[in-house]
């Protein structure tokens, strides 16, 4: 435990102060305080579109960072050959695999909450200028607390896509690695489509395999609660649970997938 | 017990994408070190001296064979927590500092973070890193890495040392540094196994080598036992000689140079006995300035052996 604490430690460290994640946060906050201005324009949807704005680019800033700094994890250190040193030390692969994984999720929900810090703060002082009648107007409060719940399953989106774009990487390059993470990604947030596209194809045999794909991809439009929270509408406490247990079974799959194909590695 | 022990080592690659074939980086690799020793691991580019060293960190796997480190099969933790590791051209992370990275590794070793610190501190002061070391080191230059590498090898005060070409990047005054710490590790008792292709490192520091060629152990033992043997003849540095008595002589001289101020270095074949020649020599009324048995040097030897491989047209490197 001492290995992977130690290593997940170093790898918060060096990540948090990469120049390119914190330029994306810093985007992402720019582009949350950004939709404030734009709420300007529009009458009565205000707070929604700063909403929609904010969590959607917590999202894709988040998306961003998990695919190329999770793959980054693996095959940069053997790129820089930086894991040589590291594996020469007491730690085993299992240990390096697991700790880098650790390491960038606290990145990550470093980030995020960073990410949501802003985004409640755009919020609160939209709250604050905004009249009483059009407060009565918004389908939620603008300081909704249920809007965590959205960014807690942004949270466990971002540990599964980590820990897929980690796995793909212990085994493919990182072009193929990008490709098979975003590929994931768009399939796990298009799932319900595949599952029925026997309404829109006419081979049944590729409707099958659409379906066979449905059931083995995570599904990731579980985890996307953002436009039921921006208009108000609650997320059941099971729901979520059940999304994120269902996410924390395929995230121990990747890791463990990950390991066995990276302990079997030459790092040449 | 030897402090590595190495029986048989082999692994084939496979090379070519369209058309794979086996390619052999190290073939039946046999090899032991004693603890204690500075031992030098000698070969051209190529030779299978990094592939050695990975297998014995556990970084590749061997086709076949086996090694052990302080008795124990490497890869072990137990041994990991008692060796200390420098990669040929080491990188380590952009965004930490000296001193951060080397009390991360300290803290891998199970030491707190004041002692890495401590610990930090002091490799950095023998290494050379000065106040640069809270720089983050992406801003280093390829030699201030490599003593940062030398540096991390050292955290848990090793009983086993590997160093892989430890003298790389490294400028004339960080090259002497480095051979003192390597001397002063001896000294401590330590094992040093490094390897390199720069030979007057493995002269001036190695009790014992071994060189490999293509693949293969092409010889191993102390420096005495690799170059005793290959004496060269001698060389008798005289003055007062008369030209008419070199004349006379130049029948038993493999050469003869003028040096000025009228001295002479005169160069006899390995069958010639050199007493003889200088008691002609002082009759004739020259005196003797010096004499030096020219013996092959390490680099002599390691040429013929790779001279010697490259003609040998069984060693291939394509595995059967």
């Amino acid at each position: 435990m001492r290995a992977i604490a130690v290593v997940a430690t170093g790898v918060f460290r060096d990540s948090i102060r990469d120049r390119i994640a914190y330029s994306l946060v810093f985007f992402a906050v720019l582009l949350i305080a950004a939709s404030f201005l734009l709420a300007q324009l529009t009458a009565g949807q205000d707070v929604k579109i700063i909403k929609d704005l904010g969590l959607a680019a917590s999202s894709a800033i988040g998306v961003l960072i998990a695919v190329f700094f999770g793959i980054g994890l693996v095959t940069k250190e053997v790129e820089r050959r930086s894991i040589y040193s590291l594996l020469s030390k007491p730690v085993s692969r299992s240990q390096f695999i697991v700790g880098k994984y650790l390491g960038l999720v606290l990145t990550l929900l470093t980030n995020l909450s960073v990410m949501a810090a802003a985004f409640y703060g755009v919020l609160a002082v939209l709250d604050a200028m905004a009249p009483p009648e059009l407060r009565a107007s918004w389908d939620a409060p603008a300081l909704d607390p249920r809007m965590l719940v959205a960014f807690a399953l942004i949270g466990v989106e971002l540990m599964l896509v980590t820990a897929t774009a980690l796995f793909f990487s212990t085994f493919s390059s990182p072009f193929l690695s990008v490709a098979f993470s975003f590929a994931l990604y768009i399939i796990g947030h298009f799932g319900e489509d595949l599952k029925h596209l026997d309404n829109i194809v006419q081979s049944q045999v590729l409707a099958q395999v659409a379906r066979g794909v449905y059931y083995v991809m995570p599904n990731l439009a579980a985890l996307d609660v953002k436009s039921d929270v921006v208009h108000g509408v609650s997320v059941s406490a099971w729901h979520a649970l059940a999304a994120s247990a269902t996410a924390g079974v395929y995230i121990a799959v990747a890791l463990v997938a990950a390991t066995i194909v990276f302990s079997r590695r030459d790092l040449k | 017990m030897d402090a590595i022990s190495i029986e048989g080592l082999t692994k084939h690659y496979t090379v070519g994408f369209w058309r794979p074939r086996p390619y052999v980086a190290l073939d039946g690799l046999a090899l032991n070190v004693r603890r204690g020793e500075v031992f030098g691991f000698l070969g051209p580019n190529g030779a299978g001296k990094t592939t050695t060293l990975k297998l014995l960190m556990q970084l590749i796997y061997p086709t076949a064979g086996r090694a052990e480190i302080l008795g124990r099969p490497v890869g072990d933790a137990a041994v990991k927590s008692r060796i200390g590791y420098l990669p040929e051209n080491p990188y380590f992370y952009d965004n930490l500092t000296a001193e951060e990275l080397l009390v991360y590794f300290a803290r891998l070793f199970g030491y707190s973070a004041h002692e890495g610190r401590q610990r930090a501190s002091r490799l950095l002061d023998a290494v050379g890193i000065g106040p640069e070391r809270t720089f983050a080191l992406r801003r280093f230059s390829k030699g201030m890495v490599q003593r940062v590498g030398i540096a991390q090898a050292l955290i848990n005060d090793p009983e086993v040392v590997f160093l892989d070409e430890p003298m790389s990047g490294l400028d004339p005054v960080g090259r002497r540094e480095v051979r003192e710490l390597i001397l002063r590790l001896r000294d401590e008792g330590r094992t040093v196994f490094f390897s390199s292709h720069v030979l007057s490192d493995a002269e001036a520091l190695c009790s014992r080598v071994a060189i490999l060629v293509k693949g293969r152990l092409s010889a191993a033992g102390s420096l005495d036992e690799l170059t005793a043997f290959e004496a060269r003849g001698w060389e008798i540095v005289v003055g007062g000689l008369a030209s008419e008595t070199l004349d006379g002589m130049r029948g038993s001289l493999a050469s003869a140079t003028r040096l000025g101020d009228g001295r002479y270095a005169l160069t006899l074949p390995p069958s010639a006995v050199p007493d003889s020649v200088i008691t002609a020599l002082v009759a004739a009324g020259a005196h003797l300035v010096s004499l030096t048995p020219l013996r092959a040097t390490l680099e002599d030897f390691f040429l013929e052996r790779v001279r010697a491989a490259s003609g040998d047209s069984g060693t291939g490197r394509v595995a059967s």
